[in-house]
């Protein structure tokens, strides 16, 4: 049972976004990284699987060499080895970046039975790299997954539909993107931290490509900047609260 | 041709493909939509929102879902129409059939839109990034344009002169490669509960709500009001509430008519989950707290102390 997991390194935003004055990336000057959070529950679920199945867990990601700390990040966690596909840090598209990650992995030996990813990176929130990757190796995939299970060569996926669950099933090998609380990510040991800053990455250069979609500018949302209506404090607001719930229809008055 | 793809539940037409096809009208004529499955009613509520042509994706293997079977279905009805465009609701779905259409074009798709403008060869776009808290301004290019629409962002808004669609079936070819990733079971949800997505009134609870426990008085609210309860992430990562109750980001978009935040400090990432619901009513202790910022009507105190008080006065 050998896992890739294909993990983005994104800033940690704080309560308000700073944007670079050319508009095309947030400014990062002031902010830690760290991996989008689909994807560091992708890297607890390979973990997982790995310990209750067996068979060796591989990390991806394509950034800048800054990236390093991310794959560092996930090793610290229990992933054995790791692959940087190393850009000058420019933004890709995700066309090129699936198209690099299939390069990728159809040039690892081994071969893997399952390819985690984020349902969508925090920062581009594309939500298709791992269709495309997908598509591109010929493999089945199943998006948006919060519960993840693997018997006789074949994947039992969950995703969440109309209050419920819709159950997939599909056979490996298999590429799946899952969601926050498929798990709760678990924190790097000591130990861990020690052996992976001394692991070593490997480290490949794609080629980028063209994409039919091109960014011109970022900007910042509009916000709902209200001025709230104070109903009062405490206890004695509740009457003037359920004024309101009242004026709105919301409870019988 | 403008082409949208379309889903429905039960025989009633999502929301989020009604505000597609809204928003599709202003991109070129005709509009015709693409669904899998053939049920009845459909086609006059399509034609309410301006669909000319329904082209129904029928098999005998299409009853339950299946991401290539359905996307392979799509395909045949984009090579042999050639829309300009082909837009989808940003759901699960829409999100992962179009993904696969551009895949197997070469297309780009831009996700999550919130606005488009048709621009000679070329759509300008404006897409959320970061969950909604930023926005892409970007060209979008190719022969068939693809597209999701990001929810509760442009009103699903009917036609004046709405006619009865043309009704087209296609039968896609179809093996057994199709079906390799397949929905084979439904487990239901708990029979009774508010789901999250459908509540008039949403109570969500953040860090100042203390413990799982502290929720007690948020379902209780939440029952009296015939509405859902949902948390912040910071209380589905202490493991208070489930994760399907997360409101943000990394969890679900809302759109109640209320939305009531208790101990919710408003970090960006938690608004961009909220940030559709009619009203925002505050409870925090902190008057200076970023959801008050957010919010409609504030109340300045301890959940605590103001929710049974609020509860109390419900039931008087």
């Amino acid at each position: 049972m050998n896992v890739l997991v294909c993990i983005k390194r994104v800033p940690e935003t704080g309560a308000r976004i700073t944007l670079t004055p050319d508009e095309q990336e947030i400014d990062t000057s002031y902010l830690p990284f760290t991996i989008s959070p689909h994807e560091e529950c992708a890297v607890e679920e390979a973990l997982r699987l790995a310990g209750s199945h067996g068979g060796t867990t591989t990390v991806l990601t394509l950034g800048a060499a800054a990236a390093v700390e991310q794959l560092q990040n996930a090793m610290a966690m229990g992933i054995g080895s790791a692959v940087l596909l190393e850009t000058d840090g420019r933004e890709w598209s995700a066309e090129a970046t699936a198209g690099a990650i299939a390069d990728a992995v159809r040039g690892q030996p081994e071969g893997f039975d399952l390819l985690l990813f984020g349902n969508e990176a925090a920062d581009t929130g594309d939500y298709q790299v791992a269709v495309r990757v997908a598509v591109s190796l010929g493999l089945p995939c199943v998006t948006g997954v919060k519960r993840l299970e693997l018997e006789e060569g074949r994947a039992v996926a969950r995703r969440e539909a109309g209050g419920g669950f819709e159950v997939f099933e599909l056979p490996l090998p298999a590429v799946v993107s899952v969601k926050e609380g498929i798990n709760l990510p678990r924190y790097p040991s000591l130990q861990g931290r020690l052996r992976a800053k001394k692991a070593p990455i490997q480290r490949l250069t794609p080629d980028p490509r063209a994409s039919g979609l091109e960014k011109v500018r970022l900007l910042r949302a509009p916000e709902r900047g209200r001025r709230a209506e104070i109903l009062g404090s405490g206890a004695d607001a509740a009457p003037r609260v359920a004024g309101v719930l009242r004026e709105l229809g919301l409870v019988a008055s | 041709m403008i082409l949208a793809l379309v889903e429905h539940a039960d025989g009633a037409v999502d929301t989020t493909s009604l505000e597609a096809l809204t928003l599709a009208r202003g991109l070129g004529d005709p509009l015709e939509a693409v669904v899998v499955g053939a049920p009845g009613g459909l086609a006059e509520t399509l034609g309410a929102f301006g669909v000319t042509r329904l082209h129904r994706i029928v098999h005998e293997r299409l009853e339950e879902y299946a991401p290539e079977a359905w996307a392979q279905g799509v395909l045949e009805v984009v090579e042999s129409r050639a829309p300009g465009a082909l837009l989808a609701g940003g759901t699960d779905r829409g999100h992962e059939l179009l993904a696969h259409v551009g895949s197997r074009l070469g297309a780009a798709v831009a996700a999550s839109c919130v606005a488009v403008e048709p621009d000679g060869d070329v759509f300008r776009v404006t897409r959320q990034r970061w969950g909604g808290s930023l926005l892409e301004e970007a060209v979008l290019a190719g022969q068939t344009k693809l597209l999701t629409l990001a929810p509760h962002v442009v009103a699903a808004e009917p036609v004046a002169d709405a006619t009865f669609p043309e009704l087209l079936d296609v039968t896609p070819s179809l093996g057994d490669e199709h079906f390799r990733a397949r929905v084979t079971r439904r487990e239901e949800g708990a029979a009774g509960v508010v789901r999250l997505d459908q509540a008039r009134v949403v109570v969500g609870g953040g860090r100042g709500v203390g413990s799982a426990e502290g929720f007690a008085v948020l379902e209780e609210l939440a029952e009296l009001l015939g509405g859902a309860v949902a948390g912040s992430r910071v209380v589905t990562n202490l493991g208070w509430r489930p994760h399907t109750d997360q409101v943000g980001q990394t969890g679900a978009r809302i759109a109640p008519d209320l939305y009531i935040a208790c101990g919710v400090s408003g970090a960006i990432q938690h608004m961009v989950g909220c940030k559709s619901a009619k009203r925002i009513l505050a409870i925090n202790k902190d008057e200076h707290a970023p959801i008050v910022a957010h919010a409609d009507y504030a109340v300045i105190g301890d959940i605590h102390e103001v929710l049974p008080a609020l509860v109390a006065e419900l039931r008087r």
